[in-house]
């Protein structure tokens, strides 16, 4: 392997255009060699925007490297080009297990399964799916779910994503100023009411619910949800994460906070 | 504030000309109490304002605590429409009241217009 890794780096430097680069990036990957298979993904993908199996190999870096959100970003995007594309539909339906959303999950393995149907890893991910063959489904919904693990595998959980109840008291998540500092309870106690002060403002100029309040920052940007009538969810990022990314990236977290409140109902 | 009282209209004009904007307002963000306004009837503005201070008294002290400094600009999204509102360095808070389908990205830059007039 090695050998190999030299020969595809020695082709790719010579023609920077080649395809090798997917190649070369995934044996990276495998060897466990992830900043270097990053660099090499990132940059075929430069050269290669349009094609899912750039986005899809730059997706598996990332999932390895425990990005979840970027590689959800990455794998949507070569799904977007080739709607039958089986790595980002595998890809995909692995990121909605590890949110507990075992229905697109496996609605996902369907659509991989119409695709490549002799694939053994679809078929085998599948019956996990749907609980077949003595194995336990991934169902965060069937297995109580640890309070500490409402955000799991989404990226900040522990310093950028924060929930709330009614009184501003935490139900999980927890959340870091730029120094470092826990500053949980500072914020959680600021936040109490904010849910129903958002209600009765959208209430009384009859704009229905409110569905998000995305507030931009000097230093940083926040995004609040309401996961459920009596929660609050709060995500904060620095302000390089977009308003638009950060909105996205607090629907799923909201998805997963959901989860957690039906699952402790 | 700044900016004298004739300059406030002026300010409102910024926002109100953008396409589904339903009313725009100056509210003092300190007591919540309506400075300026130009809101489409049936738009309680005294309420209004009060809420919206109260959110932007809220929202400040969260996002410093959180590390993200002083609020540049917050919108609080519904079903039916939108509550857009920069907070200004003088204690004013400029707030657009929008349709669901307005141009957020436009009336944000109306509102820090607005924003630098009033001061």
């Amino acid at each position: 392997m090695p050998d190999e890794i030299k020969t595809l780096s020695s082709q790719l430097a010579q023609d920077p255009d080649s395809l090798v680069f997917l190649r070369l990036g995934e044996l990276l990957r495998h060897k466990g060699q992830l900043d270097t298979a990053h660099r090499v993904a990132l940059t075929g993908l430069e050269r290669h925007p349009h094609l899912p199996d750039a986005h899809d190999l730059y997706a598996r870096i990332l999932a390895d490297r425990h990005d979840y959100e970027r590689a959800f970003d990455e794998w949507d995007m070569a799904l977007r080009i080739a709607p039958d594309h089986v790595g980002a539909l595998k890809g995909l339906a692995f990121l909605y297990f590890k949110v507990g959303d075992v229905q697109q999950a496996a609605a996902h393995l369907e659509a991989a399964q119409r695709v490549a149907p002799d694939d053994p890893g679809v078929a085998q991910a599948l019956a996990l799916a749907r609980g077949e063959g003595g194995a336990e489904p991934i169902a965060p919904a069937a297995q109580p779910m640890e309070e500490a693990r409402v955000f799991a595998g989404l990226e900040g959980a522990q310093e950028g994503l924060l929930l709330l109840d009614a009184s501003g008291r935490v139900l999980g998540g927890a959340l870091k100023d730029p120094a470092g500092r826990d500053v949980t309870d500072a914020v959680a106690a600021y936040l109490a009411g904010v849910s129903q002060e958002a209600a009765r403002t959208v209430k009384l100029l009859g704009l229905g619910k409110w569905t998000g309040l995305a507030a931009e920052g000097n230093l940083g940007h926040v995004h609040l949800a309401p996961p459920s009538s009596d929660a609050l969810l709060l995500v904060v990022r620095d302000r390089a994460v977009p308003m638009g990314r950060l909105a996205i990236i607090a629907q799923r977290a909201a998805l997963a906070a959901r989860r957690w409140l039906e699952a402790h109902a | 504030m700044t900016a004298p009282a004739a300059a406030y209209g002026k300010a409102l004009d910024l926002i109100t000309r953008v396409r589904g904007v339903r009313g725009a307002m100056l509210v003092s963000a300190e007591d919540g109490i309506v400075v300026a306004e130009q809101l489409m009837e049936g738009i309680k503005g005294p309420a209004l304002s009060a809420l919206a201070a109260s959110l932007a008294t809220r929202l400040r002290r969260a996002m410093e605590a959180a590390g993200v400094g002083a609020s540049v600009f917050w919108h609080l999204q519904a079903e039916q429409g939108a509550l857009l509102v920069v907070p200004t360095p003088g204690g004013t808070l400029v707030v657009a009241v929008a349709e669901p389908d307005v141009n957020v990205g436009l009336v944000r830059l109306e509102l820090l217009r607005a924003a630098e007039v009033v001061g």
